[in-house]
């Protein structure tokens, strides 16, 4: 590290984030203290997922993440050349933010409310108000200021969600579900994460359920989900979207060496990899969660096709899994005599055409009404 | 996936925690696994990471070249740009962009370094110096060399 001027924990007065990361294996007191409050840290592969499946399950509902993944439709893809996020194109696996929990909760009738702040000082009153009634809380903040994640994988994202359960101190108790165990992060630190501006800022968004349904009905939501993800994935409105946008992305993979210097070319490949796997998608860009979310629905519903489709679903997670190592070997300029930008090409038509199969079957297959 | 072949590369970056992987296991099952890291996603990451690192290290050559102004140095450690610090420091873009050149930022007023202090969770004096020497912003771990200039290229 370095000069008097650099700060590597950006936020004001707090611990440095590797120092706070190297202790959270083992029983810490943030862990200890979301005991007190009576809730169970459901350790999970997504951030939107996970904390809607920690709050429905700590409000009575048996579900778990792929469940709620699969009927908030949550699996999807885009990929949008023209729209840079930090000067590479936007490519997504799942669908945009807050759909996840707003379609799950409309499906499984659970009452929701969410609410947005022009201030910071009532931003936190009504956060402290309700962690201090025991209820647990769901916010929308920015990546970069949350200071207990290691820093390397803090970048400039508006759009990740987490829950507080407690307070300690000056300190939040942070329920993260990407993470394995709870973790203790400074006020200072959450306020600006939850007040960071620019592309979906937040302002202060916090959402919670407020009403749970006496029983769960989840054969017609498994089916409105299966509906609506195979229309968006099947029949998009632009060719950048679903089984279309992948077959899309394999042509501009293998027209970026020859429009792009070998130094982007490699950047925009590992960009991929990184909304794949390195965002918390469960691996295989969600498509194994999705095959968890089938399996599970199709043994609930007593559907045999679903097992059928969350096995082809699997295929399709080992398709994107097998892609991104053959990518990863460009990325490392490893490729030469191994990997070419056609055969990337190939492997990424594979997988579209997959998925285009996967979808198809499952929407000639949707389990009765 | 199936559960045995989920990856234990032990990823740097993961500082010891644990990624949560959905994967088959031995009786057809569904379950979640945890891994340690995949080298795959780790040579992303890296690569990533170097990346931003040398940006930040040529516009802090820049700076001392008197080039660059030391606002255009931490704009590149919060990994934002003119854009975003605009957006976060309630500035008008091509304000933000005239105070990025030395001449620029030179005429700043007490008023607004505050203000892009606080959007970059700096204090006033930080803002206004920028480290002697090259150093680590993003990682300690071992990185990839990467070629310098690499973002320069036109997208």
């Amino acid at each position: 590290m370095s000069g008097p001027a650099i700060r590597t924990a950006p936020s004001p007065g707090a611990p440095d984030a590797p120092a706070a990361a190297a202790s959270a294996p083992s029983v810490s007191p943030a862990a200890a203290a979301a005991a007190r409050a009576g809730f169970h840290h459901l350790h999970a592969g997504h951030c939107e997922s996970g904390v809607t499946a920690a709050l429905f399950a700590h409000g009575g509902i048996p579900i778990d993440e792929p469940m709620v993944f699969g009927i908030g439709s949550g699996v999807y893809f885009l990929h949008v050349p023209f729209l840079k996020v930090m000067g590479v194109p936007l490519t997504s696996y799942r669908t945009y933010p807050m759909a996840i929990f707003r379609k799950a909760c409309k499906r499984l009738g659970v009452g929701y409310r969410r609410q947005r702040f022009l201030s910071r000082a009532r931003a936190r009153a009504a956060l402290d108000a309700l962690v201090d009634a025991g209820v647990p809380v769901a916010l929308q903040g920015n990546l970069f200021w949350l200071s207990y994640f290691p820093r390397e994988f803090r970048f400039q994202f508006n759009g990740h969600n987490f829950l507080v359960v407690g307070r300690s101190g000056s300190d939040y108790v942070i329920s993260d579900p990407v993470l394995e165990a709870p973790v203790l992060c400074p006020a200072s630190a959450l306020d600006r994460a939850r007040f960071a501006r620019g592309p979906l800022t937040p302002r202060g968004l916090l959402y919670y359920p407020v009403s749970f349904p006496k029983t769960i009905d989840y054969r017609p939501a498994i089916r409105a989900a299966l509906k609506d993800t195979t229309r968006a994935m099947l029949r998009p409105p632009v060719r950048l979207v679903g089984a279309a946008g992948i077959r899309y992305l394999a042509d501009r993979v293998r027209l970026w060496p020859k429009t792009l210097s070998p130094e982007r070319t490699r950047l925009y490949l590992g960009n991929i990899v990184r909304m794949q796997e390195e965002i918390g998608t469960g691996g295989g860009g969600f498509r194994f969660m999705y095959a968890a979310f089938l399996q599970r629905a199709g043994e609930e519903l007593v559907h045999e096709p679903l097992l059928r489709a969350s096995e082809m679903m699997t295929a399709s997670g080992d398709g994107w899994r097998r892609f991104a190592e053959a990518a990863a070997l460009v990325v490392k300029d490893r490729h030469e005599g191994r990997v070419t930008f056609e055969g990337l090409g190939d492997m990424l038509d594979a997988i579209a055409e997959n998925e285009r199969r996967v979808f198809t079957f499952l929407e000639a297959n949707l389990p009765p009404a | 996936m199936r559960e045995e072949d989920v990856p234990q590369d032990e990823s740097p970056f993961y500082h010891g925690h644990l990624r949560a992987c959905y994967a088959v296991g031995a009786d057809g099952k569904y379950v979640v696994a945890t891994s340690t890291g995949w080298s795959a996603e780790r040579v992303a990451t890296a690569q990533a990471l170097a990346d931003l690192e040398n940006q930040v290290e040529s516009v802090r050559r820049d700076v001392l070249a008197g080039s660059a102004s030391p606002l255009s140095y931490h704009m590149a450690t919060r990994q934002m740009t003119p854009r975003l610090l605009a957006s976060n420091a309630g500035v008008w873009a091509w304000r933000v962009r005239r105070h990025l050149a030395p001449a620029g930022f030179a005429r700043l007023s007490p008023r607004l370094l505050a203000r892009y202090a606080e959007a970059l969770s700096l204090s006033v004096e930080e803002l206004v110096r920028v480290p002697s020497a090259p150093g680590r912003v993003f990682t300690d771990a071992e990185l990839p060399a990467f070629p310098a200039g690499a973002r320069g290229a036109k997208a």
